[in-house]
C-alpha cells in the first residue's frame, strides 16, 4: 500500500468516526431516558457526607 | 515488631508487600547506580548523585513500611475517608508552587539582568538548566501534586467509599516526590533528555512509570468500589487525565539506555518522527495534564464551593467527550513550517481551532453554575479565585487556537508571545483553579470552619491579578514586536535588525514581566501562611465542634464527690 493511499484511509476513517463519535456523545447526552439520571449526577458534589458509605 | 505481625500484615493488607519488593528492587539498582564503572570520564554525567538519592530514599520508604506493618493489624477504617494523604498532598503542593514559582522569577531576572544574575561560580544554576526546572516545578510538582491530591479527595467523596488500594496511595504520593527530586537533580547536573516536559532521563522515566500505574490502580480500585453507582464528570476528566499522560509518558520516552546503568539514552525515533512523537507528548501534556486534571478540579469544587450543582451536565459529558477526542491530534501545530507533511500541520491546526468548541462550552458551563448565587463573588474571593480561573481558561483556549493559525504562528513562533500565552494558561487557569481549591480543602480536611483570613485571600487574589496581567501584557508587547522585528526587510531586502537588536528591544517588557511575577510569587506566599495558620486553627479558623482535639477540650468538673462512700 503506498504512503498516499493510506494516508488517504486514515484522513477519511477519521473524518467518519470522529464525527460519528461525536453525533453519539451528543445523542447519549440528549437522550431523554436520561434526563433524570443526569439531574441526579448533577447534585453528587453537593450531598456528599463526612464519612463513606460501607 | 515480631516477624510474624509483619506476617499477618501482608497476607490481609495486600499493598505492602508488593511496595516492599519494589522499594528492594529500587534499593538494588540504586546500589549499583551509585558506583558507576566504565563511564568514559567527562563525556556525560554519571548516575553516582542519583544512585545515592535513590538509596537513601529506598532506605527510608522500606523503614516506613517495617514501621508501618510493625503493630501487625492494618488500621484501615473503612468507615473513614483517607484524608491523611490528601493532607501530604496539599502541603506539597503549596511547598513545589513556592519552588517553582521562585525559580521562575529568578530565571525572569536571569533574563533581564544577566549581568547580575549570571552565577559564574555556580554554572549549573545557568539558564538553561533552570528553565526546564521552572517548567517541570510547577506543570508537575506543584501541579501534579494538587493533581493527585484533589482526585483522592473528589474521588472518594462523588464514590463515597474510602480510597482503594491500602498503602498505595502512600506510595503514589512519595514516590511521586522522588520523580520530582530525580526529576529537578537531573536537570541543574546535566542529565536530560533535551525533550520539552520530558527531560527526565530514562530511569526516572521507569519510576514515574512504576508511581504512575499504581495511581491509575488506586484511582480505578476506588471507582470499583464506589457506592454512588453514577460516576460523577469530574471522575471521567480525571481518570482521562490519569490514562491519557501514562499513554504519553511511556510512548514518548521509549528510548535505548547506553547502560543498565548510566544517565544517558537515545531515543526510538529520530528526525521529523521524533519530533511528532514530542509534540503530540507535549500538547497533550497541556492538554491532559493541565487542561482534563484541572477541570476536574472545576467540575467539583465550582459547584462545591458556590452550592449549586454545575449548569448543564448534559454539556458536561459531551464538553469532555469532545475535549478528549480532539486535543489528542492538535499537536502538529507546534511544527508548522518544518519537515512535517503538511497535511499533517493542517490537521493539527484545524484539530485546535476546533477546540474552541469544547474549550468554550465548559468555560460557559463553568461560568453559569453562578447562575443565581453571582453575590457570593463579592463576598466569597474563594469563589472569585476559581471562577476568574475559568475565564482564564477561556481566554487562553482562546488564544491558543488563534496561535495555531499557520500565519499567525509565523508571527508568533519562537516569540515572547508563547511566553505569554501559556503563562496566561499556567498563572491564570492552573494556578487560580489549584489555590481556589487548595483554600477549599485545607478547612474540610484540617476540620476547621473557614480559613485564618479571607482578608489574606483577598490579597493574594489581587497581587496575583496584577501579576499575571504584567505578565502577558509584557509578554504580548514583546512577541508581537520581536516576531514584527525579525521579519523586517529593508527597501534593499536584507534584514532590517540584527538578533541583538530585537533582544535589546524586550529588556522593557523583561522587567515588566519580573515585576509581574514576583507579585504571583508574594501572592504564593500570602497563600502558604494563610493555609499554615488556618491548619495551627488562629483567626477565623476555629475548629468544628466535636473535632476538637481531646487534649484542648475544657476539662469538665468530676471532683466533689457527691455521696460518701457511694462514689464508685
Amino acid at each position: 500500500m503506498s504512503y498516499d493511499t493510506l494516508a488517504h484511509i486514515i484522513k477519511l476513517g477519521g473524518t467518519v468516526s470522529f464525527f460519528a463519535v461525536f453525533l453519539l456523545s451528543i445523542a447519549y447526552a440528549l437522550w431523554p431516558k436520561n434526563k433524570d439520571k443526569f439531574e441526579r449526577a448533577s447534585q453528587i458534589p453537593l450531598a456528599d457526607l463526612d464519612a463513606p458509605e460501607i | 515488631m515480631s516477624a510474624r505481625s509483619v506476617r499477618a500484615k501482608w497476607v490481609e493488607d495486600g499493598s505492602s508487600l508488593p511496595i516492599f519488593i519494589i522499594l528492594i528492587a529500587g534499593l538494588l539498582w540504586a546500589l549499583f547506580a551509585a558506583h558507576p564503572t566504565g563511564v568514559p570520564a567527562g563525556s556525560y554525567p554519571t548516575l553516582e548523585m542519583h544512585g545515592y538519592i535513590m538509596m537513601g530514599a529506598f532506605l527510608v520508604g522500606i523503614i516506613m513500611l517495617v514501621g508501618v506493618c510493625s503493630n501487625g493489624t492494618p488500621k484501615i477504617n473503612l468507615a473513614e475517608y483517607e484524608d491523611k494523604v490528601i493532607k501530604y498532598g496539599v502541603l506539597a503542593t503549596t511547598f513545589w508552587g513556592i519552588v517553582g514559582m521562585l525559580v521562575g522569577v529568578i530565571i525572569a531576572c536571569q533574563l533581564t539582568w544577566p549581568r547580575i544574575f549570571y552565577f559564574d561560580s555556580m554554572p549549573w544554576l545557568n539558564f538553561g538548566r533552570m528553565r526546564p526546572l521552572h517548567t517541570s516545578a510547577v506543570i508537575f510538582a506543584f501541579g501534579g501534586n494538587a493533581l493527585i491530591a484533589t482526585s483522592f479527595y473528589v474521588v472518594q467523596r462523588t464514590c463515597r467509599t474510602r480510597l482503594a488500594g491500602g498503602l498505595w496511595a502512600w506510595f503514589v504520593f512519595w514516590g511521586y516526590q522522588l520523580f520530582i527530586v530525580l526529576a529537578a537533580t537531573g536537570y541543574l547536573t546535566g542529565i536530560t533528555q533535551s525533550k520539552e516536559y520530558a527531560e527526565p532521563e530514562w530511569y526516572v522515566d521507569i519510576w514515574l512509570t512504576i508511581v504512575w500505574v499504581a495511581y491509575l490502580m488506586v484511582f480505578m480500585g476506588t471507582l470499583y468500589k464506589r457506592k454512588e453507582p453514577h460516576i460523577y464528570v469530574a471522575n471521567w476528566f480525571y481518570l482521562a487525565f490519569i490514562v491519557t499522560v501514562a499513554i504519553l509518558h511511556i510512548v514518548n520516552n521509549l528510548s535505548l539506555p547506553t547502560g543498565m546503568f548510566e544517565a544517558k539514552s537515545y531515543s526510538l525515533f529520530s528526525g521529523v518522527q521524533d519530533a511528532m512523537t514530542q509534540w503530540w507528548y507535549g500538547h497533550n501534556a497541556v492538554g491532559f495534564f493541565l487542561t482534563a486534571g484541572f477541570l476536574a478540579i472545576m467540575y467539583y469544587f465550582i459547584p462545591k464551593r458556590a452550592d449549586r450543582p454545575i449548569w448543564s451536565y448534559k454539556l458536561s459529558i459531551v464538553h469532555f467527550w469532545a475535549v478528549i477526542f480532539i486535543y489528542i491530534w492538535a499537536g502538529p501545530h507546534h511544527l508548522h513550517f518544518t519537515a512535517l507533511p503538511q497535511w499533517t500541520q493542517t490537521l493539527g491546526m484545524v484539530f485546535s481551532i476546533m477546540l474552541w468548541m469544547p474549550s468554550w462550552g465548559g468555560m460557559i458551563n463553568g461560568l453559569m453554575t453562578l447562575q443565581g448565587a453571582w453575590d457570593k463573588l463579592r463576598t466569597d474571593p474563594v469563589l472569585r479565585m476559581l471562577v476568574v480561573s475559568v475565564a482564564f481558561y477561556g481566554m487562553a483556549t482562546f488564544e491558543g487556537p488563534l496561535m495555531s493559525i499557520r500565519y499567525v504562528n509565523a508571527l508568533s513562533h519562537y516569540t515572547e508571545w508563547t511566553i505569554g500565552h501559556v503563562h496566561s494558561g499556567a498563572l491564570g487557569w492552573n494556578g487560580f483553579v489549584t489555590f481556589g481549591a487548595l483554600y477549599c480543602l485545607v478547612p474540610w480536611l484540617w476540620k476547621k470552619k473557614e480559613l485564618y483570613s479571607l482578608k489574606l485571600v483577598e490579597w493574594h487574589f489581587w497581587l496575583a491579578t496584577i501579576g499575571i496581567v504584567f505578565y502577558i501584557t509584557a509578554m504580548w508587547v514583546a512577541g508581537i514586536m520581536e516576531g514584527l522585528m525579525w521579519r523586517a526587510y529593508t527597501d534593499l531586502g536584507f534584514l532590517e535588525y540584527a538578533f541583538i537588536e530585537t533582544v535589546s528591544a524586550k529588556h522593557i517588557s523583561y522587567i515588566v514581566r519580573a515585576l509581574g511575577g514576583t507579585l504571583f510569587l508574594l501572592g504564593t506566599f500570602v497563600m502558604a501562611f494563610n493555609i499554615f495558620m488556618t491548619i495551627k486553627g488562629r483567626g477565623l479558623a476555629e475548629p468544628i465542634d466535636g473535632d476538637e482535639p481531646l487534649a484542648k477540650r475544657p476539662v469538665l468538673p468530676v471532683s466533689e464527690p457527691q455521696l460518701g462512700g457511694a462514689a464508685q
